[in-house]
């Protein structure tokens, strides 16, 4: 990406590279209560076609569990994301390129349709067709791969609210490096839920694993998505993407993966999971980034500062320097003033309490999360603490069974101290937010130890507790200008200078549309509409029936 | 030259052959969507394992011993010093490795094309003529190089079927030449061009898409969004279903 650009600006600053826009998401993990409405809304969205059946955009998951696919951050197993090499250097963890070329007829990595699950449906029909008998008849599963009988073994929740834990729960990799006594009294502490889509990384290891060059990161808003067309179905992406959320359609043989709702984004509409979700837990917004920094901040030698440096790589929208240089990077007017409002920014790096997903798979992953903190705090309430004092709370943590250390194998590659920090400062805001709610003075210590205001406290409790949509989603819409060009030259056959318009005798419709004549409602709209032609025609339904009807019939040129 | 003769060696094969280039150009143009290896691996991965594999190299190698057994005149191995002998000995050995190689890999797909029922639901109608041509092409074509060349007397294919296949590129196909080849020779050829015919409309086309540019892009391609042209009326944009799927 480099441009070749001094590294040092004119006043000794570090120069900044080529500035990108991307919408990123945040997920307050606090508010999802686990009800399924984003997953199934999306997938009546973009994924209830035939091939798709398995796949989910967005799926939500109980933690501790194994995921779906199932045990897929199991890195060892399925090699998704980048590792460093030897000499430090960025690599695909599956292997280089001539690897990949090598096994193009059989991806060793791949998982297999059995570690989603065997899609199937039922046998509706037998229930309103079967003869009549004393015994009730039943709509047997059927395969959607297939069409025979077949016995469900398992689905893509299978372990919803820690159902089979014991085996689940149990084989969750992020619980591997925790003491067994975490272990086993975290299983009887708590669950939370993980709702997960694309991560849509800035460093996107499904895009570098393509060998078709079918996968693309859009310039315009970051969004990672799959060419149909180019698509040759060589099934690198889906091992290649550590958060396993490229899917292979198994009847048409391509890649798909979400969207990100793109169209809406384009309208300036959440995604639809946003839209549906009934806890309000996500939010949207535009991060600016510097492009040339990615690749350096991906490859950082410890993996517990891979969190500081995709931190590093978000610009300050509010900061003029940054401003100059994404116009001059082509970034729009109203991107710009987007990313200063940015809901996103301002829990990512402001904030600082959302964090990214598994930072050690080096994809620099932009669906961030901010870490639950209600499990914590009844843990506590059970062993009689009062969670009004957040350095009562901490002092427990160790000696509790609360596992920060299970949050932090989620979110910052096993670094406590962070996951702590965001904990304590979301603690903080309750008590301060309580306390003024009580009336009582803000207490300068308390917000001392978060480092942070009171306004900075305020402002991220309206974020998080009563944020309005506007508010949730700051989403500029995509500038597409030029694309209506397009439009006109494909309708333009009928039009006055197209291929039917047979000269200046005939008279232009378009200029010429029909007066609206006295005696109608609404003059000019109402019953007159324009045609898919370009005509103008008359709406029957429209109609008083007072006035003339013209245009009712054509106008009957050429007759 | 009978007209029996034209049909087989000259018609047939200028035929297939427009099919074939006319095919493609349609395909390409059409069906960007359909070009795809349609890969059953995440069904079934313990068979393809091996015969996946098993089967492309040996393809490859079958395809290159054709090249220098078909494509490559005598005259210039003869020039290059090598002697009958030898190149009979290469050919035959080399072309028994790859010939075992997919067998065996083609043993396996079959068995799991027809067997394994979730492989079987994704073959559409197209698919079994293109299979079925292709194992008749791959058992008539291991009969000669191991039964003739290998373990048999031996049959210079160089002298005749050679001469009649360059022939048909340069516009003056060696009619008698390929005309008087044992039979089993003109039924291979006979059974390529008709894979060749039904080749661009198959999933086979994926056979040119070996993607070597991977090997020097950047690792992170970006793409701007490109306006396109709204689907043509009365299409509703599904214009490449009619191709390879039958769902």
């Amino acid at each position: 990406m480099s441009r070749g650009r001094a590294a040092v600006g004119p006043r000794g600053e570090a120069a900044i590279g080529r500035v990108m826009a991307q919408v990123a998401m945040v997920m307050n993990l606090d508010k999802c209560i686990g009800c399924h409405t984003c997953s199934v809304t999306c997938k009546q969205t973009w994924t209830n076609r035939p091939g798709s059946e398995y796949m989910w955009f967005n799926n939500v998951e109980t933690k501790p569990g194994t995921g779906y696919p199932r045990r897929y951050e199991d890195q060892e197993r399925w090699k998704g994301g980048w590792t460093l090499n030897r000499r430090g250097k960025l690599k695909l963890k599956a292997g280089g390129r001539l690897r990949k070329l090598a096994t193009l007829f059989y991806n060793p990595e791949l998982p297999s349709l059995d570690d989603f699950y065997e899609p199937w449906t039922y046998d509706y029909q037998s229930l309103t067709t079967a003869p009549l008998s004393d015994s009730f008849p039943s709509a047997r599963p059927k395969s959607q791969l297939t069409g025979r009988d077949m016995r469900p073994v398992h689905g893509p929740n299978w372990d919803d609210d820690l159902a089979g834990a014991d085996s689940y729960a149990a084989a969750d990799p992020n619980l591997e490096g925790m003491s067994e006594r975490v272990r086993l009294e975290f299983e009887k502490a708590f669950m939370f839920y993980l709702p997960r889509i694309c991560e849509h990384c800035l460093n996107p290891s499904c895009v570098a694993s393509c060998p078709s060059g079918a996968m693309y990161k859009r310039v315009e808003d970051g969004i990672v998505l799959v060419d149909q067309d180019r698509c040759r179905g060589w099934r690198f992406c889906v091992s290649g993407c550590p958060y396993k959320k490229v899917y292979f359609n198994h009847r048409t043989g391509k890649a798909e993966k979400c969207t990100f709702c793109y169209p809406r984004i384009e309208a300036g509409q959440p995604t639809i999971c946003s839209e549906t979700c009934v806890g309000r837990l996500r939010h949207l917004g535009v991060m600016l980034y510097d492009a040339d920094a990615v690749l350096r901040a991906a490859s950082v030698t410890d993996e517990k500062d891979l969190y500081e440096a995709q931190l590093s790589v978000f610009l300050d929208p509010h900061d003029p320097r940054v401003r100059a240089a994404a116009e001059r990077d082509g970034i729009a007017h109203d991107w710009i003033q987007a990313a200063r409002r940015s809901p996103a920014y301002a829990m990512i790096k402001k904030h600082r309490v959302a964090l990214p997903l598994h930072p050690e798979y080096r994809t620099m992953p932009m669906v961030w999360y901010i870490p639950p903190l209600s499990p914590v705090t009844e843990a506590l309430h059970v062993t009689g603490h009062h969670h009004d004092d957040p350095d009562r709370i901490f002092a427990a943590i160790d000696s509790l069974r609360i596992p920060v250390e299970y949050l932090a194998n989620l979110f910052t590659a096993g670094d406590t101290t962070v996951v702590e920090g965001v904990l304590r400062k979301l603690t903080v805001m309750r008590t301060h937010m309580r306390r003024a709610q009580l009336g009582d003075p803000a207490d300068p210590e308390l917000l001392d130890s978060v480092g942070a205001s009171a306004e900075d406290i305020e402002d991220l409790y309206r974020l998080l507790a009563i944020a309005k949509y506007d508010d949730r989603y700051v989403i500029p819409r995509v500038h597409a200008e030029g694309s209506g060009a397009l439009m006109a030259q494909h309708c333009s056959l009928d039009h006055p200078g197209g291929l039917t318009d047979s000269g200046p005798h005939q008279p232009d419709q378009l200029s010429a549309a029909p007066p609206p004549p006295s005696g109608l409602s609404t003059p000019g709209g109402g019953s007159h509409f324009r045609d898919g032609d370009g005509k103008v025609r008359f709406n029957l339904l429209g109609w008083n029936g007072t006035g003339t009807a013209p245009g009712l019939f054509g106008d009957g040129s050429g007759r | 030259m009978s007209s029996w003769d034209l049909w087989w060696w000259v018609i047939l094969p200028y035929l297939a052959l427009t099919v074939f280039v006319v095919g493609h150009v349609w395909r390409w143009r059409y069906d960007q969507f359909g070009w795809t290896s349609r890969s059953t691996q995440l069904q079934e991965g313990r068979l393809l394992k091996w015969g996946g594999p098993l089967f492309h190299y040996g393809t490859f190698a079958a395809i290159a011993g054709h090249v220098l057994g078909i494509l490559v005149p005598e005259s210039f191995t003869r020039r290059l010093g090598i002697p009958e002998q030898t190149y009979r000995w290469f050919s035959s050995i080399g072309g028994t490795v790859a010939a075992l190689a997919v067998i065996l890999g083609v043993g396996l797909l079959a068995l799991r094309r027809t067997a394994v029922p979730r492989v079987r639901a994704t073959t559409s109608g197209v698919d079994w003529i293109a299979l079925t041509l292709l194992a008749i092409v791959i058992v008539l074509g291991i009969i000669p190089t191991m039964g003739v060349n290998l373990l048999g007397s031996g049959y210079d294919y160089r002298q005749s079927v050679a001469l009649w296949f360059r022939g048909l590129f340069a516009g003056d196909p060696d009619v008698a030449a390929i005309a008087h080849a044992p039979l089993i020779y003109q039924v291979h050829a006979t059974a390529a061009w008709a894979i060749l015919a039904v080749w661009p409309f198959t999933r086979l086309v994926h056979a040119w898409n070996i993607p070597l540019w991977y090997l020097w892009r950047p690792y992170i391609v970006y793409r701007g969004r490109v306006a396109t042209h709204p689907t043509e009326p009365g299409t509703s944009g599904r214009r490449w279903r009619r191709i390879g799927a039958r769902y």
